[in-house]
Order: C-alpha cells, then sequence, then structure tokens
C-alpha cells in the first residue's frame, strides 16, 4: 500500500496499533500504515494463542520483516478470541491491507471504558506529524 | 548504502534472477607495491600469495599471531610488484596500522588509496551482459581483474561478489561513478541496499566480519580453513596448523529453521542430548529464496555436521532447525 491511509472508523494507539470496536465487547486491532511502512516487507506475524489475556499498551504479538522484529502493542485489554490465521501463509497483507485482511487480532474487551483513552484519526495523524 | 531501496525482497530477487547493484564505496582500498611486496603478503595473508598471477584476485584472512581473524579481504595482482587489497569499512584503518606495523623490514610502501576508489558490485546472472553492453569493456572471468576504462578514466573491474551470483565489482574514480550508476539503473540493473547484500550472503553463507569473524575466532572454526597456507609461515600460522590439527571446540555451521521463527544474531542455540545451550547465532534473518529462517551460529563441534538437529532460542520461543550445508542456497 503506498499511499499513507487512517481511516476515521478506527480508534489509535500512539504506538502505531488500531482498534476498530465492534459492538460494546469486541473490537479488531491491527498495526496502522505508519507502522508497516516503517517494518517494510513483513515476512512473519507470531500470533498469541487464543484465549490469551492481553493488556492494554503491553506487547502480546511479533510481526517481523526480513530485516528487524517489532513488538505488537495492545491498544486494549481482553482475551483473545480470534487470530487472523490467513497471515501465516500471506504475512504480506499487513502491508498490502493493514486495515482490512491485515487485521491481526479480534479481542473481547475487559474494559472498553479505554477507548476513551486511544486517539481518534486526526489526532493520531498529528502525532505522525511531530 | 541505504539499507534498502524498494524492498529487501525485490532487490534481493533481482539479483538472484537479474542483475542488482550495490554501492560499497564504503570498503577500504590499500595499494602494496615494491620489491618486497610478495615476500610482505605472504607474511600477513592467510593464503599463498605466491599462487597470485598478473591479473588474478584472492581470497584471505588478515590473521594476528593468536590466529585470531582481524578481517577477511580480497587481494588483486596489479603488476609485477604491485597488489590491492579491499579491506571491510570498519577495519581499515586498524587494518592499515597493522600492515604499516608488518611491513618494517620488507622493501615495500603500503598506500592507503580509499579516496581514489568508488565501488559498485554489479551482481546477478545477467549482470555481466548488462554491464559489458552499456559500458562496452570486455569483463574478466571469475576471480580476474582487468584495467579499464569507464566515463573515459581508468578503472578496475574484478570478477568478485559478495552475492553467490556471477557478476563483477567496480572500482572507479569517484567522479565516474554517480553516472555510471544511473546509466547502469536505466539499463535495467535493481539498486540495491545493505538488507539485501546480507540476506543473499547469509543463504550463501558468505561470513561477515564483526558476526562470523572476530579476533577471537580463528579461520578454522569459521571454515575458512581453505585460504589458510600454513607453510608460508604467515602470521598466525602456527595457531591456525594447531586449531586444524587438534579441532576446536566450537565450529561455524549453516541452518535452517524447520518451521515458523526467524532466528536474529545472538539469539541462543540448544541442542545435544541434553537440549542445553551449545552455542550463539552469529547472523539469522528470513531468507527470501529460501522462504524461512535461516543462519550461521558457533555451536560446539560435535553439532555442527549437516543434518544435525538444533533449536533457536528466539526470544523465549523455541524454533526447530537443521545444520544444512554450505551453501545453504544453490542456483537451480
Amino acid at each position: 500500500m503506498s499511499e499513507a491511509t487512517y481511516p476515521d472508523d478506527l480508534r489509535y494507539h500512539d504506538q502505531h496499533d488500531w482498534a476498530r470496536l465492534e459492538g460494546e465487547e469486541h473490537a479488531v486491532f491491527g498495526i496502522t500504515w505508519y507502522a508497516q511502512d516503517s517494518l517494510g516487507e513483513v515476512v512473519f506475524f507470531d500470533p498469541p494463542e487464543v484465549g490469551a489475556t492481553i493488556d492494554k499498551d503491553a506487547s502480546y504479538a511479533e510481526v517481523e520483516s526480513v530485516k528487524a522484529v517489532s513488538e505488537v502493542i495492545a491498544p486494549m485489554s481482553g482475551e483473545v478470541v480470534e487470530v487472523n490465521d490467513a497471515l501465516q501463509d500471506t504475512p504480506e497483507k499487513i502491508n498490502e491491507d493493514p486495515y482490512g485482511e491485515g487485521w491481526l487480532v479480534k479481542v473481547r474487551l475487559s474494559a472498553p471504558g479505554e477507548a476513551e483513552a486511544l486517539l481518534e484519526a486526526p489526532e493520531y495523524r498529528k502525532l505522525l506529524e511531530r | 548504502m541505504p539499507v534498502q531501496y524498494e524492498g529487501i525482497r525485490e532487490e534481493h530477487s533481482a539479483v538472484r534472477r537479474h542483475a542488482g547493484m550495490f554501492d560499497v564505496s564504503h570498503m577500504g582500498e590499500v595499494e602494496v607495491e615494491g620489491p618486497g611486496a610478495l615476500a610482505f603478503l605472504q607474511r600477513v595473508l592467510s593464503n599463498d600469495v605466491a599462487r597470485l598471477e598478473i591479473g588474478g584476485a584472492q581470497y584471505s584472512c588478515l590473521c594476528q599471531e593468536d590466529g585470531g581473524v582481524l578481517d577477511d579481504l580480497f587481494s588483486y595482482r596489479l603488476g609485477g610488484d604491485r597488489y590491492l587489497i579491499v579491506t571491510n569499512a570498519a577495519n581499515h584503518g586498524s587494518d592499515l596500522a597493522w600492515l604499516g606495523r608488518w611491513s618494517r623490514g620488507f622493501d615495500v610502501i603500503v598506500r592507503d588509496v580509499a579516496d581514489r576508489y568508488a565501488m559498485l558490485a554489479v551482481q546477478g546472472p545477467h549482470a555481466r551482459a548488462v554491464l559489458g553492453r552499456t559500458l562496452g569493456i570486455e569483463l574478466p572471468s571469475r576471480m580476474r581483474i582487468d584495467h579499464v576504462r569507464v566515463g573515459h578514466r581508468a578503472a578496475l573491474v574484478c570478477g568478485t561478489g559478495y552475492t553467490g551470483e556471477d557478476g563483477v565489482e567496480l572500482l572507479l574514480d569517484p567522479e565516474v561513478a554517480p553516472p555510471i550508476w544511473a546509466e547502469l539503473r536505466d539499463a535495467g540493473v535493481v539498486p540495491c541496499g545493505l538488507g539485501a547484500r546480507d540476506t543473499l550472503r547469509i543463504e550463501v553463507c558468505f561470513p561477515l566480519h564483526g558476526n562470523e569473524l572476530t579476533p577471537q575466532r580463528n579461520p578454522i572454526e569459521a571454515g575458512l580453513g581453505w585460504c589458510c597456507a600454513e607453510p608460508t609461515g604467515f602470521l598466525g600460522a602456527e595457531a591456525v596448523a594447531r586449531a586444524r590439527a587438534e579441532g576446536t571446540p566450537e565450529r561455524l555451521a549453516p541452518f535452517l529453521i524447520e518451521g515458523d521463527g526467524i532466528p536474529r544474531d545472538g539469539n541462543p542455540v540448544l541442542g545435544g542430548e541434553e537440549e542445553e545451550e551449545v552455542g550463539t547465532v552469529t547472523s539469522g534473518t528470513y531468507s527470501p529464496s529460501l522462504e524461512r529462517g535461516a543462519g550461521m551460529a558457533y555451536v560446539r563441534a560435535g553439532l555442527a555436521e549437516p543434518g544435525t538437529e538444533l533449536e533457536i532460542d528466539v526470544r523465549g520461543k523455541r524454533r526447530a532447525a537443521r545444520v544444512g550445508s554450505k551453501p545453504l542456497y544453490r542456483r537451480s
């Protein structure tokens, strides 16, 4: 994906992760356009296990490019209910479609209120400009 | 040289399938000239320099007295008593000091000529064809060096490289390097960065000084016994002969990851019956050609045989690996 995009329907964490809220209790997580662009071509996604508990601001998975490994920070807390298994064979989806087919995990939120502290797209864009 | 221009994978596969070029102008050059040049180089370089013909290239280690590897380098014989040595950038200064120190007593001049050359490595199955056509020059065969004219200036072209592919390295006047680079790019040669240089050399198990080669390692444990001619009495020859005869506690082993996981420099290696720590990864990466984790590691000598099962501790996760044979990647 060559063009930087930050969709308005997502919430952003300053460590370059996004959350898409689904109903009251669930959210899908991924990494932002900026994160995948800095990392370069992703060749491996090391996911958490389904059922794992993840904590806001802590690492819950790893993505690796040819050159480097990067920890993925959870934008919110909860329990992993689904992992994007397709990424095992096509990790490059994280580069090609970071907000769509490149999603990482689906989480049952333990503290949906944490969404309040996340950034809106314009705020996140401003953060990147600094 | 940047880590990448367009992307490591693209650049890597350009070199494996077509032609790529690397700006390796950071490499250092040292000229050694004089009636004592052969005797001097025979003293400091591990290979048998007497076998180097005019226009020939040779790979050597520069060893200290205890056999530790100060640098690994190519020497080229430019004329009867005139040699050119290409050093690793990080070691250029210390190599020069070392060569200067040991040149005393030899009728020889050791000259730092790093400022005189820019260096472009043009590598890949089509590299020679594109280069010959673009520059209109005859190219030397593998392990040979020729004097040519490029951009109306004297230049050297060497049949060497660091990718496991056919190709050449050009030593150019720094002023003509940018236009030549642009001309080659327009001819379809893909600019490649440090990232691809690393993945390419790891796939073919070429050691990198600072990773596989250090002053704490001798050429034998690094698998470089083939470029050591102890009968010449080079500095470190006794230590190297001892290591060759008695074996070394550790050996450098190339390996492939069996499933998921990408090994990285410094990862511990586990193995043996007790599954204890038996070594350390010196270079690890994702291999774009083999599409899995690959690398090199120093491991307990008995565990360096091809086929040996090991585990690599990648940040707390044990990843199954198997010792391979050199090179890990072979052109099909």
